[in-house]
Order: structure tokens, then C-alpha cells, then sequence
């Protein structure tokens, strides 16, 4: 018999574990903004009132969120194909640029047919970019963690070019595109509520957070509604095993890594096209990684991810608020939560595991199956 | 039982051992005496807790309850270091030995003595030979482990415990990998050691071993230790109704083959594996419908590979395989094409290669045929009919419990089998592909299963049946082949052959050849 580690009810497995990590950072959070001689307390108060205080707060946290979302989906999509997806946050600027020359260059579509084009050029551009490292893992055994790290590089100095020396204004200072027309843009949720009598303040809050809630149904649809999907998780799960069945490890992971960069490009349509109107420099700015701490919070399920992803928008719109207020908090206090919630969600999820397993052992003695 | 007090105290003593993992309650209330100087032999089904119970003994795990005395004293095991110090020594199931160092150094792993090697050496070096001559267990301290065979690799696991001062060995299912011939080395050797007043302690599932090595056999059922028997006043039939807790036929009822046209065969067949290394020689073979041709050796010979071969997973790498007379076009060198052509296949390690463990048992039922219709039309599935479907041939199949959508990995090593059993043969293929079906399933599924694989036959199919077991080989084939070392080393019809002649075949010696 070997080691068991019995599984954990489906409840404690999807809520309770996650909660007890993100509690575990958020107090290890509290004792560093301890020692910096603040309040914790005052400081969450803070924090919670700048991102759910009032219309405006909310409209940022999930616009934060919608991104998330989309970058979360994207690491999560790979994690169920057993692939490590860190080139998230390249693949979402390159998608930037794919949803960015749309819209500057194929003006001539009707009317917000632009917008659309645009959108499914961001995942196009998001898609091919990531299909570089699939193909490489599924034909060439190169490990998709080193090569997705290395194109989040690529991606870098590639957008650094193209901005700075391609694409940007002449005359210009700053290293972006021109603005978009009023065609090509994601609308903003003031901005349709208006006419409808119903006054929202003016956040970037935009239609793609409902273009990402579809994508979360989709994935789920596709995860465990689909023949792809099956074959996804299986390849995941056993790739030995899905070899025997038929499955071919190499298509699916080119396939996986194909509609990880197509969701990674979502976040083109929530930032490019949503609230800058331009492609601008470094547009991403780390919310590529973040999705990683949002898709292993999430347990790489889309409703995971989509609370996650609202959680962590909580702490970036909220965190802006607390730097804001209490200077001695800088925002980088909101990266070392997260970094604590990847250390806690990922790399130490097993150490509440063990416990709570026992615990619940003890007191649901159930007979063996 | 009172043992007198003048009498030695057992070298082994378990008291009320305990031992959960979660709500699977692995050994319960477990009493075992093991007198010193005697061949203990403990028996049960996979599953019944005999590695946890030996795995306690040697401080893997600790037990929940219970005592553990050594010659009489209460000690307490929280390391396999501390086992060590107790005298107790273990041989796995698998050798825990570094393949590329030699002998010597492989017996001093962990017992160094010092940051300098020369000296512990030297001491080891002496004890190996004593060792030697006392026992009859010589083996060239400087060879390289990995190129000993399987059975003096076992010999150097032996000397591992004896070196350390063992003065009881734990034998963890020591013929699993052995051939017949090298198991009878053993267990001449284990018959000095006794002689010798070592106690051994031998966990097997194999009732024959049993009967010819120990003296005294104890019997484990789901966690329970049911019963103790004197080897001699004991019978295989009656400890196979122990260990089942219900009378089982050992036997099965089988009418004559009446053997048809050729569905499958091999020509010349060569297969490589991973690292390059031929594995199977130049294989021919015909299998005709209905009949089971059975493939036996010793695992390891190629039996795996000639096994992926024919299912599509590893092309060969040249030779010919031709399905109803038609030879496979290299792109049909694929599983899903094999699978499309009618043939079913169970494979050796169901855990592995047959089953997803995560998934729920009604996904894990359609593995290999999750594009049919039947599953679903256009891109989605139909959660309903997959659900349904599974039902089915659970129901069809007896598989307990009839749980959907209960995990793969909770249901049992039997029942785990009969998913993968009840979706190949419901698919109803022409040929049928099938090894090791009952490896690690408790007897009452065996009996289950071979039934299902005759009357497959029955049915007209082609049954090509691999198993390092010859009582299945036996119970169930019409005609049987043997390999060794990759090569078909003989070929045989049951009525004409017994246990001994495909011994020495699986040894790669066919007397009759000669």
C-alpha cells in the first residue's frame, strides 16, 4: 500500500483549502505592515473601503479583475494539460499589438466590426506568440517553463522596438501608437449606462468583463463538457495513459498552448481596447504573472479563477487606495501579498493540506470504498 | 495459546497492531507471533495489508496502536535505522540497490563507517566473504550491480540485511521477478538461513510458495490477520478460502477451443524500446479466433513491448503484423487506428497505461472511445449518455461499487480492472489483447475475469492472453508460446506441457529443440 494522502471532500478541497492559504498570507501581510509601524487592521479597513467603498472603487476593482481573469484562464487552460504556462504576460502584449494594427490599419470595416476584429486579432497575435513554445515542447522536448520564460523576453524587447522605433508618433516623446477611433474601442460601462438614465462613475470599467466572464463559461464548457477538454485533462492527468487512448500528447499541447495565448490576448480587449485606446509600453505590466497566482488561488477552475481574479482585483484597486493614504504602505506591500499567495496557493499548498485532511479524517470516519 | 514460560520468547511479537490512512482502516487489531528459527509465511489478496503491516515493522510507517516486542522486548520502530539496530532486515520488492556501483559498495551504502571509504571497505569486504562461506551466498564484491541478474541482485539485497546484522529477514514477494529456477535458488538459500537459526518472515500471494517453503503460513483479510496455520497439517484450497473468506474455484470450467481463421499475425517482428535497446527479437506468431494463445516469461522479456507493439502504441521497428490477413500501413502503427480496426486491448498496468486515476469512473470507461457518437454528437458531450453508459456495463461487470461517478483511483485493484475489462470487451472487438488481467486482483475477481476472457473466446474472438502467471497461463490458454530475452523460445499446447518444461523454456532452454 502506499503512502496515502486520502483526497479531501470536494468542498474543503475547492473552498476551505484556498481560504486558509489566502488567510495564512494575508497574516503573514499583517505582520510585515506591522513591523513597518502601521495598523493591519486600519490598513485593511483602508484597503477594502478604496476597492468596494463606493461605485468608482468597484468599477476599478473589476476592471482589474477582467483582466485577471483572462490571465488566469490562460495559465489554467496549460496547468490541465500538465504545461506550465509563465509567458502569460508576453503573450498578452504581443496580443496588444495584434489588437492594436487592427485597429489602426483596418479602419475601413463598418462601423464596431472594427472593435470586434480587433479583439480576435489581440487573441490571434496572444495565440501565435504561444504556439511558438507549444510547438517547441510537443515536437522538440524544449521545456515550455524555459521557453515561455525566455519569449516573455522576446516579447519585451520585440514591443520595445516596434514602439520605439516603429509604431510610435513622430515627433512624439512617449513610446506609443496613436489613439484609436471611437469604432475601435471596447465601450466603457459609464459610458453605455448613460443614456439608460443609470449615472456610474467614470472608471475603465468595460464590456470585456463580460466578454471574460463568457471565456470562465466557455472553459468550463470546454474542460469537462468537450471531447477536447477530455483529452486535455487527460493528457494532464496521464499522458501515458491518454496515448493508449488514442490521444495524441503533441497535438494537445499545441492546441492548449493555442487557446492559452488566445486568452491571454483577452486582456488586449480590456486594456488596449477597453481603456487606453493606444498601444502603449509595457501595457501588461505584470498581469501576466499574476494570473499564475490567480489560476493556482482558483485551483484552475473558472469559478476559481473568476473569485480569485476579483480578489486580486480587490488588492490592486484597493492597494493603490492604502499607498495613496498611508505612505509609508507603498503599493509594492500589494506584490508582497501576492507573492504570498503564490507561496501559500502553489508552492506550500500541501502544508494546510496534510492537516486539514487529518482533521477531517478524524471527524467523518467514513467505512473504506 | 501459552507459550511455557521456559520457552524462548518469539523472535517476533505484534500485539494489537492499528494502523488507518484516513477513513481505510489498513490493519486492524493485528496479532502475529513469529517463533525464531522458522520460515513464517504470511498470505492475503492484494490490498489485505500485508506491506502495510511489514512496512510498519520496518518503521516506514507508525502504527496507530499496538506493540511491537523483538526476543521478547517491547521496541519501539520509528525508522528503517532503527529496525536495523533491532535486528530486523527487509528485502524488497523492488531492490533498493544503486544500479551502477558494484556489489561492495552497494552493502556499505549507509554504513560508511567514516568520511573515509578504505577502512569500512576493507571491514565489508572481510564480512562478505565470512558471509560467503557460512551461508553459501557468494557474489563478487566488485561487480557492478547492474549487470548482475535479477537473482543474485536479490542475493546482494540479502547480504545488505545480513551484512547489517540481521537476524530476521523480510521478504517482500521475492519470486515476483524471479524465474522459476532462480526462485528454487532462493529458497534453498532462505532453507540455510534457517538452519542457521535466521527467522524469515515471507509475504507472498502465492499459495504453491507457501506450501513448499514455510513452516508455519499466517493469513491476512482486509486489514485483519484471520488465521495462523502449521504448513503441513494446511492445504492450498483451504487457505485460499481464508484469504477470500468464502470457497473459491481455483479452477476453471473451459470447453475445447475450436480455433478459426488467422485474425492477428506477426512476422518477423522487432521491437525497440525508449532507449534503443531491441527487446523483441524476430517474433512470429499466428492467433486464430477463438482461442486464447497464451504468452508467458518471466517479466521483462519483451512480452510489454511486443504487447505495445501489436496495440499500435510503439511501432516496430521492422517485421510485419497483418489483421485479418492485411498488413498494417505505417500509419496505422497508432493506437486509435488499431483500436478503429477491432481490436481491443487490456493493458499490463492498469494504473498506468489503462485508467486515468483522477478521473471519475465513467470517463475513465470511455477512454479510447470518447470520439463515438454514442458520447455525444458535434463538439460537446452527452454527460447523460456517459453516465448512463458506464452504469451499464458496470452493472454488466459486477464492478463495486456501481459508482459513476465515483474517482478511478477509490475503487479496488479487482474492480479497477473490470472498468477496463467491460469497456474493451463492450466495444466488442474481434481481437482481444489482454496482459496481466489479474495482476494484483483478489481471487474473487480473478475467477470473474478469466470466466470473461473464455467466454470471449467462446464468442469466436482472437484472445491474445501475456501473464508472468502460469497457473493463468495454464488455466486459460489453448496454445502457448514462450519468450525469453525477446525471443520466442518455444511453443506449446497445455495438455502436453507442465510447469517445469516452461520453466526452463522462460530460462531460454527448450529441451526438446535440443
Amino acid at each position: 500500500m502506499s503512502a496515502p494522502l486520502r483526497p479531501l471532500p470536494a468542498w474543503a478541497d475547492v473552498a476551505l483549502i484556498p481560504l486558509i492559504n489566502v488567510a495564512a498570507a494575508f497574516f503573514i501581510s499583517g505582520l510585515v505592515v506591522l513591523a513597518i509601524g502601521e495598523n493591519p487592521l486600519e490598513a485593511v479597513r483602508l484597503l477594502l473601503v478604496g476597492a468596494l467603498g463606493d461605485l468608482e472603487g468597484i468599477g476599478f476593482t473589476l476592471y482589474y479583475a477582467t483582466s485577471f481573469i483572462f490571465t488566469g484562464l490562460a495559465v489554467a487552460i496549460c496547468f490541465h494539460a500538465g504545461l506550465f504556462n509563465i509567458g502569460v504576460e508576453g503573450q498578452a502584449y504581443v496580443a496588444g499589438l495584434g489588437a492594436a494594427l487592427a485597429a489602426l490599419y483596418l479602419g475601413f470595416l463598418p462601423g464596431y466590426s472594427l472593435a470586434i476584429v480587433a479583439i480576435l486579432a489581440g487573441a490571434l497575435f496572444g495565440a501565435a506568440f504561444a504556439a511558438i513554445p507549444g510547438y517547441l515542447q510537443a515536437k522538440r522536448d524544449a521545456h515550455i517553463v524555459i521557453t515561455t520564460i525566455m519569449f516573455n523576453y522576446v516579447a519585451s524587447a520585440l514591443m520595445g522596438y516596434l514602439l520605439v522605433d516603429v509604431l510610435r508618433v513622430p515627433g512624439q516623446m512617449n513610446a506609443e501608437t496613436v489613439g484609436f477611433s471611437k469604432y475601435a474601442i471596447v465601450p466603457q460601462f459609464h459610458v453605455l449606462l448613460k443614456p439608460l438614465g443609470i449615472v456610474w462613475p467614470d472608471t475603465p470599467f468595460n464590456l470585456s468583463f463580460l466578454l471574460a466572464l463568457a471565456c470562465a463559461f466557455g472553459c468550463w464548457l470546454l474542460i469537462w463538457r468537450t471531447r477536447l477538454g477530455y483529452a486535455i485533462r487527460a493528457v494532464g492527468a496521464n499522458p501515458t495513459a491518454a496515448i493508449y487512448g488514442g490521444i495524441s500528447p503533441a497535438r494537445v499541447t499545441i492546441v492548449t498552448t493555442l487557446i492559452s495565448g488566445a486568452l491571454a490576448g483577452g486582456m488586449a480587449a480590456n486594456v488596449i481596447l477597453g481603456e487606453e485606446h493606444r498601444l502603449i509600453l509595457e501595457y501588461t505590466a505584470g498581469f501576466g504573472f499574476v494570473g499564475i497566482a490567480v489560476a493556482l488561488m482558483g485551483r484552475a477552475h473558472p469559478v476559481g479563477i473568476v473569485l480569485a481574479a476579483i480578489l486580486f482585483g480587490i488588492l490592486y484597486q484597493g492597494g493603490a487606495e492604502l499607498a495613496f493614504d498611508k505612505p509609508k504602505i507603498s503599493r509594492d506591500m500589494i506584490v508582497v501579498i501576492q507573492g504570498l499567495v503564490v507561496l501559500f496557493a502553489g508552492a506550500l499548498e500541501h502544508v494546510f493540506r496534510r492537516p486539514v485532511a487529518a482533521l477531517l479524517a478524524r471527524r467523518t470516519a467514513q467505512p473504506p470504498i | 495459546m501459552t507459550t511455557p514460560a521456559t520457552a524462548p520468547p518469539p523472535a517476533i511479537e505484534l500485539i494489537g497492531i492499528d494502523k488507518s490512512f484516513g477513513p481505510v482502516h489498513a490493519n486492524a487489531d493485528v496479532n502475529l507471533k513469529v517463533e525464531r528459527g522458522v520460515i513464517h509465511g504470511i498470505v492475503g489478496e492484494n490490498g489485505a495489508g500485508k506491506s502495510t503491516l511489514m512496512s510498519i515493522l520496518y518503521g516506514f510507517y507508525e502504527a496507530d496502536a499496538g506493540e511491537i516486542r523483538v526476543n521478547g522486548k517491547p521496541v519501539r520502530i520509528r525508522s528503517s535505522r532503527e529496525a536495523i539496530d533491532c535486528g530486523i532486515g527487509m528485502v524488497h520488492q523492488h531492490f533498493m540497490l544503486v544500479q551502477p556501483l558494484s556489489v561492495l559498495e552497494n552493502v556499505m551504502l549507509g554504513a560508511e563507517g567514516g568520511p573515509l571509504l578504505a577502512k569500512g571497505a576493507a571491514a565489508i569486504r572481510k564480512r562478505l566473504a565470512e558471509l560467503g562461506a557460512e551461508y553459501g551466498l557468494e557474489v563478487d564484491p566488485d561487480a557492478i550491480v547492474g549487470e548482475l541478474s535479477v537473482g543474485l541482485q536479490q542475493r546482494v539485497e540479502i547480504l545488505k540485511a545480513l551484512v547489517r546484522g540481521a537476524e530476521i529477514l523480510v521478504l517482500d514477494e521475492p519470486t515476483a521477478v524471479l524465474t522459476p529456477a532462480e526462485a528454487d535458488q532462493l529458497f534453498e538459500m532462505l532453507k540455510v538461513l534457517k538452519g542457521q537459526n535466521k527467522t524469515i518472515l515471507f509475504i507472498t500471494h502465492k499459495l504453491r510458495e507457501i506450501m513448499s517453503l514455510t513452516d508455519r503460513v499466517s493469513v491476512m483479510r482486509r486489514g485483519e490477520m484471520v488465521a495462523t496455520f502449521e504448513t503441513a497439517q494446511t492445504s492450498p484450497p483451504e487457505l485460499a478460502d481464508a484469504m477470500v473468506g468464502r470457497k473459491v474455484i481455483l479452477k476453471i470450467d473451459k470447453g475445447p477451443a475450436h480455433p478459426g481463421k488467422i485474425a492477428l499475425e506477426a512476422r518477423n517482428l522487432v521491437v525497440t524500446d525508449d532507449r534503443g535497446v531491441t527487446r523483441v527479437h524476430d517474433v512470429s506468431f499466428v492467433l486464430r479466433e477463438g482461442e486464447i494463445l497464451g504468452v508467458a516469461g518471466v517479466a521483462g522479456n519483451g512480452q510489454s513491448e511486443l504487447l505495445e507493439a501489436l496495440a499500435g502504441i510503439r511501432p516496430p521497428a521492422s517485421g510485419e503484423i497483418l489483421v485479418h490477413g492485411r498488413p498494417l500501413r505505417p500509419a496505422e502503427h497508432d493506437p486509435h487506428a488499431v483500436r478503429s480496426l477491432g481490436i481491443g486491448h487490456v493493458p499490463e498496468d492498469r494504473q498506468r497505461v489503462g485508467l486515468i486515476m483522477s478521473f471519475e469512473a465513467c470517463e475513465s470507461a470511455m477512454l479510447g472511445f470518447h470520439d463515438q457518437p454514442a458520447f455525444g454528437r458535434g463538439i460537446l458531450f452527452d454527460r447523460r449518455a456517459i453516465v448512463a453508459d458506464a452504469a451499464r456495463i458496470m452493472e454488466a461487470f459486477d464492478v463495486r461499487p456501481r459508482a459513476p461517478l465515483l474517482r478511478t483511483a477509490n475503487f479496488s485493484g479487482g474492480n479497477q480492472q473490470k472498468i477496463v475489462l467491460a469497456r474493451e470487451i463492450d466495444h466488442d472487438p474481434r481481437i482481444m489483447l489482454v496482459g496481466q488481467p489479474t495482476r494484483g486482483v483478489d481471487i474473487g475477481a480473478i475467477e470473474f475475469i478469466h470466466k470473461r476472457i473464455v467466454a470471449e473466446r467462446d464468442a469466436g474472438k482472437a484472445v491474445l492472453l501475456v501473464s508472468v502467471e502460469l497457473d493463468e497461463i495454464f488455466a486459460l490458454s489453448d496454445r502457448i508460446i514462450v519468450l525469453c530475452g525477446g525471443r520466442v523460445t518455444g511453443e506449446r499446447a497445455p495438455e502436453e506441457t507442465n510447469p517445469q518444461d516452461l520453466g526452463l523454456l522462460m530460462a531460454g532452454v527448450n529441451e526438446r529443440a535440443a
